[in-house]
């Protein structure tokens, strides 16, 4: 006689210690292979489109901050950016080069939390610490910046609302010297962990055609191997002015787009913000940072659909305005959402402890796929 | 020994074997894990750049006694779908385990709780009750994320049994003997003398013997480090993944005394590996009573050597802990059956061809 065999239903989250926040996934299992992942969305949806309609254009700005809360800066920038591309507003030098150096100094400190908790995931808890030690530092620098640690509301449609801290440029130079040997430290300690190794490679493989059909971007689609990166591919800003490059996955300890691969991706994405940082305090010139902010934000009717690489992906706002003080429709592109269509693909097959592996590298925010 | 002594000053034979087998409970269990708790959150603090706890006492040296009193305080909370004779029986069943264990642990010469002559084989099988009460506990919560801890955890521990088991069967056949008194009497004098230089052998037996010691330390230490169910071996409570596996259900003194039989099983193999390798309670450079002729400064020099080596090895395990990530459960089982058990086979053969010689 067979026995009789049921598949079990595993519902993991809202409260769960390692679904970043309030996803819910419905697992499938056999024993603990994986059937079948289904995400539940939704649990800290705020309404952010919808509100955004009820407000004038710079009160948008705070909202942007708490989409994807841990890179606030750059949502900022890609709101600001797209309302001055609407009104065709020229911004001072200082201020772009301000904007990369926040930008990038975010996407440091958004990387940062990826791999300390994707380390936690994993079940090292030490690196979780370290990566967190050295965010902090970031943190104070945007807090003698702008005053708030997380949600900055700083830049702003035409520039910034504060000029530089006088500290600013020499403690982020002293960041940039401390943070390179601890990067090095983190590597050592878990990137090249044979355990961690085990863990990651081959797991979760994205291949690069369906990561293009689902849309998945940023340094999820870099680790599968296309070079595609909008600072680059469609500069905007100073990017331009910078040398740096893009890393590609390739497949180091694995498969290419395993979750080793975009782990990796984003730790040396770290050092090449690194080198943007250094060349923009370099190179920065003095200036009015509050010039070209206007008196009264009215654009002229019309839309734009404008993107920017966050370091999540491509962030796009598509903003339609009727050319009064509110806007008629804000329609965000969320990287996180895109990326998280793609994760029931990724999880079949493997085993429990592979999704949450899975789920850490893919990097999601729940604030930004709700909003 | 002890149990003769307080025997013939008390001439009660009930009350020197309630004391015997209720004084390493107190006088050790207890504090070591009031102890162990404070030192691994002081370690794995230092270790990750933070201070830990700093508030209660001096260093915080007090926190472990605050948390304890909230424990007590604590709602005795049983979910309804459990079954309720099940859930509160399991945790005593773990704790049982990994207290009986202490029973045949040599402190000193002078201190045994019990000087049976199965000692290793009692341990062995005192262990085995921890896994009926981990499973007792997955099952009975009635919780998914609980079963499959309790799951993954029998499966870990019976096969890292077999490892253990092997190792085990080596020193014995080397040695002779079941008992571990015996054994750390054999391993006396000086450290060259301890198992894991070659035993008091002389001659070109003990240049053998010292590379398959030394690998058969290691894998004893590897397994026992699975037994307990410490990192890179957590999975039955991977937080990450399941919760806290199979005592997520339990609240108050029911999940101190798994907290407690975790850290008291932590001792426990630390110290078979101590007693097995490294002399047990021997100091490894003579004793100071004996140079300055005070026979009863032994004992407590006996003592004092074998909780730092049982300390010391607790300590790797925390310094494992909070440094490598976790296994994945067919990674764990592959590395047990694809590794440690043939080259175990493998000791256990050439081990037994060297005794020949």
């Amino acid at each position: 006689m067979a026995l009789k065999t049921e598949e079990m239903v595993l519902n993991m989250g809202p409260q769960h210690p390692s679904t970043h926040g309030v996803l819910r996934l419905e697992l499938q299992l056999e024993g603990e292979i994986i059937i079948d992942v289904i995400p539940h969305i939704g649990y800290l949806h705020r309404c952010f489109e919808k509100h955004a309609e009820a407000m004038t254009y710079p009160q948008v700005i705070p909202y942007t901050d708490r989409m994807d809360y841990l890179a606030s800066m750059y949502n900022e920038f890609g709101y600001a950016l797209a309302m001055e591309r609407l009104m065709k507003i020229e911004v001072p030098e200082r201020v772009e080069y301000i904007r990369v150096i926040m930008g990038e100094l975010q996407r440091i400190a958004s990387h940062l939390v990826a791999l300390g908790t994707y380390g936690a995931d994993i079940g090292a808890f030490t690196p979780f610490l370290f990566c967190f030690r050295d965010r902090e530092r970031i943190l104070h620098l945007f807090e003698i910046t702008c005053g708030a640690r997380l949600l900055y509301n700083y830049i702003w449609i035409g520039g910034v609302s504060h000029d530089l801290h006088s500290d600013f440029i020499r403690l982020t130079r002293e960041f940039i010297k401390d943070f390179r040997p601890n990067l090095k430290e983190l590597n050592d300690l878990l990137s090249f962990n044979r355990i961690f190794i085990e863990r990651t490679a081959n797991v979760g493989v994205l291949p690069l055609e369906t990561a293009i059909n689902y849309g998945v971007t940023g340094p999820n689609l870099r680790a599968s191997g296309m070079k595609w990166d909008l600072r680059k591919d469609d500069p905007y800003s100073v990017y331009h002015k910078f040398d740096y490059e893009i890393p590609v996955g390739s497949g180091e300890k694995g498969k290419t787009g395993d979750c080793w691969d975009r782990y990796f991706i984003r730790v040396r994405e770290m050092e090449e913000s690194l080198k943007i940082i250094e060349q923009a305090i370099d190179q920065i010139p003095e200036g009015d940072v509050t010039s070209a902010i206007p008196k009264r934000i009215k654009p002229p009717e019309g839309q734009i659909y404008t993107r920017v690489e966050n370091p999540r992906g491509e962030l796009g706002y598509f903003i339609i305005s009727d050319g009064s003080l509110n806007p008629a429709r804000v329609k965000v592109r969320a990287p996180s959402f895109v990326t998280m269509q793609v994760f029931p693909e990724l999880c079949k097959g493997f085993m429990v402890a592979d999704v949450v592996a899975i789920l850490g590298s893919i990097d999601i925010v729940l604030g930004e796929i709700d909003r | 020994m002890m149990y003769d002594w307080l025997y013939n000053i008390s001439g009660s034979e009930i009350l020197a074997m309630f004391v015997v087998s209720l004084l390493p409970l107190f006088l050790f269990i207890l504090p070591f894990a009031l102890l162990a708790v404070l030192a691994e959150r002081k370690v794995s603090a230092h270790m990750q750049d933070r201070l830990g706890p700093m508030r209660v006492g001096y260093h915080g040296i007090l926190q472990t006694v605050a948390d304890i009193i909230k424990l007590l305080q604590k709602e005795d909370l049983v979910a309804t779908a459990t079954d309720k004779t099940l859930f509160n029986f399991a945790p005593l069943l773990v704790f049982i385990g990994s207290y009986a264990v202490f029973a045949a642990i040599p402190f000193s010469g002078f201190f045994i709780g019990s000087k049976i002559d199965l000692g290793i084989i009692f341990i062995v099988g005192a262990t085995g009750l921890v896994v009926a009460g981990i499973l007792m506990a997955g099952w009975a919560s009635n919780n998914k994320y609980s079963l499959l801890g309790a799951m993954r955890s029998a499966a870990q521990i019976i096969s890292y049994e077999i490892p253990t088991l092997l190792i085990i069967l080596t020193i014995i056949m080397l040695t002779g003997t079941l008992s571990l008194y015996d054994l750390s009497e054999l391993q006396t004098a000086y450290f060259w003398n301890w198992l894991i230089f070659g035993g008091p052998a002389i001659g070109i037996q003990k240049i053998l013997l010292i590379p398959f010691m030394m690998m058969g330390c290691l894998i004893i230490y590897t397994s026992t480090l699975a037994e307990v169910n410490r990192t890179p071996f957590d999975i039955p409570e991977a937080e990450s993944e399941l919760v806290s596996g199979y005592h997520t259900e339990y609240s108050g003194m029911k999940f101190a005394m798994f907290f407690l039989a975790e850290y008291a099983n932590m001792f426990a193999v630390s110290a078979i590996v101590a007693i097995m390798f490294f002399g047990g309670y021997q100091s490894p450079f003579g004793y100071l009573g004996n140079t300055l002729n005070l026979p009863w400064l032994i004992p407590i020099e006996q003592f004092f050597w074998f909780t730092s080596k049982g300390l010391f090895f607790v300590f790797v395990q925390m310094w494992l802990r909070w440094t490598l990530p976790r296994f994945r459960v067919d990674q764990l089982m592959a590395f047990c059956w694809k590794y440690l058990i043939p080259i175990s086979f493998v000791i256990l053969l050439l081990v037994g061809l060297i005794t020949l010689i």
